[in-house]
């Protein structure tokens, strides 16, 4: 059984519809990230299966359960990071993971959370006192408290700098070797690319791709090989480079799907000739082109329906 | 899997940190504790020996200030500090938080409104034991029943009324604005910080009809001589009883877990550009 199933959901906020008909599962254990810009309904669709919003039809389950009215049973198997909800600052870390643990049937010691997150040496310190991202390290640690079977990651490193994302990133994956199903927002390819199982790609509130990083990156297609032939000349590569091959005065360039042949006959050639292949790159397309290339698509095909 | 965690230990875990909460916010100690306690010192200095004149007959100063001061720090402790700190924390994203976890909403509230009501009766506490020890004040133990049965109507009724403003005006700031400005001058109408003594028609009439006037009134009687014990006045208790209930109705109907104005403005402000965005497809 899947632990998050989502089928025809939709969500208006009066005229404007935020979520247009999405459908995805995922698996238990899974993690799969909700990836799109700003407005695409990704926090949307979290919050309706968190429990904090209606949906206007469609069917959602959590864990088995309707999220509208799941109620204590669901919420004490679900952890919540929201994207901004605030933490007693009057309260210490301890007391803060403490307290919000207390509610919980499972639940994990506050000191294990506390090292787990990394905040052992802000253990004492005020809420209040501390940086965006130890705040941001609490709300971890207050979502992962009570040993969630699913826990939802609603942008979670959104403003950090790129070593606090890193280190983010390595905590979501320890949590995710614990098991835990994970359903996470975010707008930075590399993020989704680097953390999630499945991916789901959202835009103007539909879901318009998914599929795993490598499957949506490979339907993107080729990959890109690159050198600049320093101390040869170019007619001498007749029979070495693929049809395709684009050479503009000494730098070469060519796509293929399958690049192990080409780029071995390459290689070989430059070891007999003893020619160098300056600058030699060979490159897959990240997430971002196939994100640039999907969104186009999408917005292409609203112009010429309207 | 072990079972749930019971609902009276989390209410007192939850009393137990709004308490360690309030105690670090030094503002809010001394509006509700402090302040009260400066004005019986003043009141007493200022007034001492003399005996004051109210409807409820001529009395001692300290027996007067003693038990109005009292009830104006539970009526602190319990509507203007709820009517404070619950926008905060709304505003703050607290009550959404929790609102996500598996306690039960009203295990919640009943906890910040319970951290509420022992800190009235500690401030209470101290206000009465200063009378005592300072003041020559005096208690019948036959008016001690009166005393609390009272308190408790009045706490429980004036946190029912905090929770109302809480509900009802949306944003922190406002929210402040509104306890202070409602409670403050009814204060010197209600036979708190003054005496009245046959006032006009008008103020007498504006006292009555809110209930901290009431309360006040029902309060000090229980310290008052020429009241006789046991000095229940089931009249207005009931009265505030009844300002209380309609504090809850309106408390249950209008209670907000999110800022809405917030949230309100973030969609709007997300959905116009998505609007923009979609709009040279349209």
């Amino acid at each position: 059984m899947s632990a998050i199933s989502v089928r025809g959901l939709r969500k208006a906020y009066g005229e404007y519809e935020a979520v247009r008909g999405v459908d995805f599962d995922v698996a238990e254990g899974e993690v799969y990230a909700l990836l799109g810009h700003n407005g695409a309904g990704k926090s949307t669709i979290v919050e309706i299966l968190e429990g904090f919003r209606q949906r206007s039809s469609g069917e959602v389950t959590v864990l088995g359960h309707d999220p509208a009215s799941g109620g204590r049973e669901l919420r004490d198997r679900i952890g919540i990071v929201l994207q901004t909800s605030g933490i007693e600052p009057e309260l210490t870390v301890r007391e803060a993971v403490e307290l919000y643990g207390s509610v919980y049937r499972r639940r994990r010691a506050a000191a294990d959370v506390i090292e787990l997150v990394g905040l052992e040496e802000k253990v004492d310190a005020r809420v209040g006192t501390l940086s965006g991202g130890q705040r941001r390290r609490l709300d971890l640690a207050l979502g992962i408290v009570g040993q969630p079977d699913v826990l939802f990651l609603d942008e979670p490193t959104t403003g950090f700098d790129a070593a606090a994302r890193r280190r983010s990133w390595e905590l979501v994956a320890d949590l995710c070797r614990l098991g835990t199903t994970v359903l996470l927002t975010t707008h930075y390819l590399d993020e989704a690319e680097h953390l999630a199982d499945r991916v789901g790609v959202l835009s103007h509130g539909l879901l318009i791709a998914e599929g795993t990083p490598q499957e949506l990156i490979g339907r993107e297609g080729a990959t890109t090989i690159s050198f600049t032939l320093a101390d040869a000349n170019v007619d001498d590569l007749d029979g070495v480079l693929p049809p395709a091959a684009r050479v503009v005065g000494q730098l070469v360039q060519f796509e293929l799907d399958d690049p192990t042949v080409a780029l071995h006959r390459l290689t070989g050639w430059a070891i007999e000739r003893g020619a160098r292949l300056d600058g030699l790159s060979v490159t897959r397309p990240s997430l971002e082109d196939v994100f640039l290339g999907l969104a186009e698509a999408e917005s292409f095909d609203g112009e010429v329906a309207s | 899997m072990s079972g749930w965690p019971s609902p009276l230990g989390l209410v007192l875990v939850q009393i137990r940190h709004q308490l360690r909460m309030i105690w670090r916010i030094p503002i809010a100690l001394f509006f509700t504790i402090m302040l009260p306690l400066v004005m019986l010192v003043l009141f007493n200095a200022l007034f001492g020996g003399e005996d004051v004149r109210t409807d409820s007959g001529t009395w001692p100063v300290s027996q007067f200030y003693t038990g109005g001061l009292a009830a104006f720090t539970a009526v602190s402790a319990t509507y203007t500090n709820l009517a404070n700190m619950v926008p905060i924390r709304r505003e703050e994203g607290v009550l959404k938080r929790w609102r996500g976890t598996p306690m039960t909403t009203g295990t919640y509230l009943i906890g910040f409104v319970g951290s509420a009501i022992v800190l009235a009766a500690v401030g209470a506490g101290i206000m009465i034991g200063m009378g005592v020890v300072f003041y020559d004040l005096q208690i019948e133990a036959a008016k001690v029943p009166a005393m609390i049965v009272t308190f408790l109507v009045g706490v429980g009724s004036f946190a029912a009324l905090g929770m109302a403003v809480a509900a009802v005006v949306s944003d922190a700031s406002s929210a402040s604005a509104v306890a202070n400005m409602t409670i403050l001058p009814l204060g010197f109408v209600s036979n708190i910080f003054i005496p009245l003594d046959d006032p006009p028609a008008w103020l007498k009439t504006l006292g009555d009809v809110f209930p901290l006037k009431p309360f006040a009134t029902a309060f000090q009687d229980t310290f008052n001589p020429a009241v006789d014990a046991p000095a229940f006045d089931w009249q207005r208790l009931l009265f505030i009883l009844l300002w209380g209930v309609a504090g809850a109705l309106v408390a249950v109907k209008w209670f907000k877990w999110e800022p809405s104005r917030g949230g309100r403005s973030t969609r709007r402000r997300r959905s116009s550009r998505a609007d923009a965005a979609a709009a040279p497809a349209e």
